[in-house]
């Protein structure tokens, strides 16, 4: 039976807003205790020493991207999860924009079965909102949700037929699932690859106007309000955005928004001379716009940072910028990464993993995301100043996309458990 | 001498004094293509491989001029026609391309960003003969060398752009290079082929003839290609010439030794009226075609230099 203490932390505690000194008594895969600063365990116990090192609630990463089915020489279950577990990721909420289409309860079994034979990190699956995505059809919502799925996206696939869209919504209301948006206008956003201004313009570079994210998330509250369904947005990320995202939360609309990483810590400028491993999607926005979603995050009308972790391959990005595959990889750098906001004084620890574990876990109805006694053990164990070069090559993705190799970066994850089992580092 | 770039990928990256040398090189190769003898044998020995990934009379006969006045060995490659279309990725291309030796390579590529990758992964000298909207050196330092010995100078002379600058990449190229050179440019057309942000470059964007011909020196047009007149960006063809379409009454407006410009080809008609086209007096199109063999010797010349001292510090 795993007992043990983990005893001289400071525990990061994003329900009560705190960061104290303490410590935890761990009992069959659960919180049982809380402990004072000076706790040491009793005579005997197990005992892991933080050592005064934050510890956490484990990362719950909505939008995750694995290759299972159909593209796991990009990334697969294992390896994703490896990926996951060095990045203290403790549950990955899975897209459904596989390949084929995470749309019926059969492929859903067989992620749910890859991913328990691959990782012990904890799988959410998505499914997606209509059959192969193609906005026509709703999917067997309640099949789906009885398999297991935590919510129901079409991914950046956006449905058109806003009556299609409408009807899901109801449907989904009905049986209480949670229907994740991308917010972007499709016919201002096609084709683009960077957003629109005087960069994109000078790159010859086709683009989009930051109004297409507005767009977009109004039409879909618009249609929230009609149906009162539970609506999150996956990516917000444009100022122009913001005052449409807190009028629906102050009309009191079931709705929360998320944004990534990437568009917290790097913009449009970052594209510089065509480096494909900042095509992500939508793509970078202005510095104006990336202050603006910071803010947005820290006083909490944006609720949840994701990785959106998209593992591509080296050849569909190495290729002339409009021609190349979005996405990035993030999984192990969504700490570091979302960490910078700390170090650059925008969001306090606590703040942070409301947005990285708390928010997403309630969301969604998954386990995790809180220090109260009762809960999973699911922790991270990190040094938030501890810096270090990145070199992509270190990464444990099957995909080595990311666009902060070479960069400087500080926080490393020392130590990662689920359930109270340390997956990472790998016991010897 | 003071240009050290390694390749020529585009304006952007060029000093003024940059500008100044090669087109006071092309100055000289303006001499000598007007010469009984016209070959000299400064790229003797150096290969030259034009690859086209886009269609191309012109500008392809060109850069073949050039490299052919200065005794390279000239290999032109129809890439559009041949590996694309069994799915060779443009790296394969470079790494094909790097086992042939190649010296000066000069590409087109339709897509913004493409040179500089190319660049990237082969051992030569890289000229970029446009890609995509992004960048269309040669064309701009053509159009500076015609004007220069039209106006005498480069620096405080008012440059309209007329037409589709939105996707034009020989709009981006004069505008960088132009405003490097202390012109006062202004971009007209309509709104919907102006880019966006194009107010923050550092110019003037109208979408009046009228108004932004107003006392101009030199008049530069666009062409404006066919896919984009059929109600997509503009109503139609006659309504873009009856509004944007240089003739006569709107060239009024320009100084009265105004010159006038087109890249070429021409859509006699649609933006630009074919008496003013002709006109010995306002127009230098033809000389622009002379002014690109001549700045072409000169970029290849001078790149040539470069690849023959050896690895200096570069500056792409």
């Amino acid at each position: 039976m795993i007992d043990f203490y983990m005893v001289n932390a400071t525990l990061i505690d994003p329900e009560a807003g705190t960061e104290l000194p303490g410590g935890l008594h761990i009992r069959e895969g659960r919180i049982a205790g809380v402990l004072p600063p000076s706790a040491q365990g009793p005579g005997g116990a197990r005992v892991v020493d933080c050592d005064g090192h934050a510890l956490a609630p484990g990362i719950v990463d909505i939008g995750v991207k694995i290759g299972e089915p159909g593209e796991r020489h990009k990334e697969s279950f294992r390896t994703a999860g490896a990926a996951a577990a060095a990045g203290g990721v403790t549950t990955m909420v899975t897209r459904a924009d596989t390949v084929p289409v995470i749309d019926t309860p059969e492929t859903l079994e067989y992620v749910t079965r890859r991913a328990a034979e691959s990782t012990r990190v904890r799988i959410a699956p998505m499914a997606a909102l209509t059959k192969g995505r193609e906005g026509q059809e709703m999917v067997e919502i309640g099949f789906l949700q009885d398999t297991g799925a935590v919510a129901f996206s079409d991914g950046d696939a956006v449905t058109t037929d806003t009556k299609v869209l409408t009807r899901a919504l109801s449907y989904a209301r009905s049986l209480g699932a949670v229907t994740i948006g991308h917010p972007q206008e499709p016919g201002l956003s096609a084709g683009a690859t960077a957003t629109s201004g005087k960069f994109a313009s000078l790159r010859g570079l086709p683009a989009v106007s930051p109004m297409a994210e507005r767009l977009g998330l109004e039409r879909d509250l618009t249609l929230v309000e009609m149906t009162g369904a539970a609506y999150h947005a996956d990516q917000i990320t444009t100022a122009a955005a913001l005052p449409a995202l807190e009028r629906a939360k102050g009309q009191g609309l079931d709705v929360t928004a998320g944004t990534s990483v990437h568009h917290l810590t790097l913009n449009a400028l970052d594209v510089g001379d065509y480096r494909t491993f900042f095509k992500v999607k939508p793509p970078l926005r202005d510095e104006e716009d990336r202050l603006a979603v910071v803010e947005a995050l820290a006083s909490g009308l944006i609720d949840v940072i994701s990785s959106m972790h998209t593992p591509q391959d080296e050849e569909s990005k190495r290729l002339p910028f409009e021609e190349a595959a979005s996405g990035a990889v993030a999984l192990e750098t969504l700490l570091p990464a979302a960490l910078r906001l700390f170090h650059a004084g925008h969001l306090s620890l606590s703040q942070l993993f409301r947005a990285l574990s708390l928010n997403p876990a309630r969301r969604l109805g998954v386990p995790g995301g809180s220090l109260a006694v009762g809960s999973p053990a699911d922790l991270v164990l990190f040094d938030p100043h501890a810096p270090f070069i990145l070199d992509r090559f270190t990464l444990n993705s099957k995909s080595k996309n990311t666009p902060f190799d070479g960069q400087r970066m500080q926080g490393r994850v020392l130590g990662t458990w689920i359930g109270g089992d340390r997956i990472f580092p790998t016991p010897a | 001498m003071t240009f050290h770039a390694r390749h020529l990928l585009g304006i952007e990256h060029l000093s003024p004094l940059d500008i100044t040398t090669l087109l006071d090189l092309a100055e000289q190769y303006v001499t000598l293509n007007r010469a009984r003898n016209k070959h000299t044998d400064v790229l003797a020995g150096l290969t030259q491989i034009n690859m086209f990934f886009e269609n191309s009379t012109r500008t392809q006969a060109s850069f073949e001029l050039a490299g052919k006045r200065l005794g390279a060995d000239v290999m032109n490659m129809e890439v559009a026609a041949s590996s694309i279309k069994k799915g060779e990725t443009l790296i394969d291309t470079a790494l094909t391309l790097n086992a042939m030796h190649p010296d000066l390579l000069v590409v087109r590529h339709p897509q913004s960003g493409a040179v500089d990758l190319l660049a990237q992964k082969v051992n030569c000298a890289v000229l970029n003969a446009g890609d995509g909207r992004h960048e269309h050196p040669t064309q701009a330092l053509l159009d500076a060398l015609t004007i220069r010995r039209a106006k005498g100078r480069l620096h405080r002379l008012t440059i309209a752009i007329c037409g589709d600058i939105a996707h034009s990449r020989v709009a981006r190229s004069n505008i960088l290079l132009l405003g490097k050179m202390e012109s006062r440019l202004r971009l007209i057309g309509p709104p919907t082929l102006i880019p966006s942000g194009a107010a923050d470059w550092g110019v003037e964007v109208y979408d009046d003839m009228a108004e932004g011909l107003r006392d101009a020196d030199v008049v530069m047009m666009l062409r404006l290609q066919k896919e984009r007149m059929d109600g997509g960006f503009i109503p139609s063809g006659r309504e873009y010439y009856h509004r944007y379409g240089l003739d006569a009454a709107k060239l009024s407006h320009a100084k009265p030794d105004a010159i006038v410009m087109h890249p070429g080809p021409m859509n006699r008609g649609v933006e630009i009226d074919g008496t003013i086209a002709d006109d010995i007096n306002r127009s230098v199109i033809q000389e622009q075609v002379e002014m690109g063999v001549a700045v072409r010797m000169a970029a290849m010349d001078l790149l040539a230099r470069n690849l023959r001292a050896g690895p200096v510090e570069v500056m792409v």
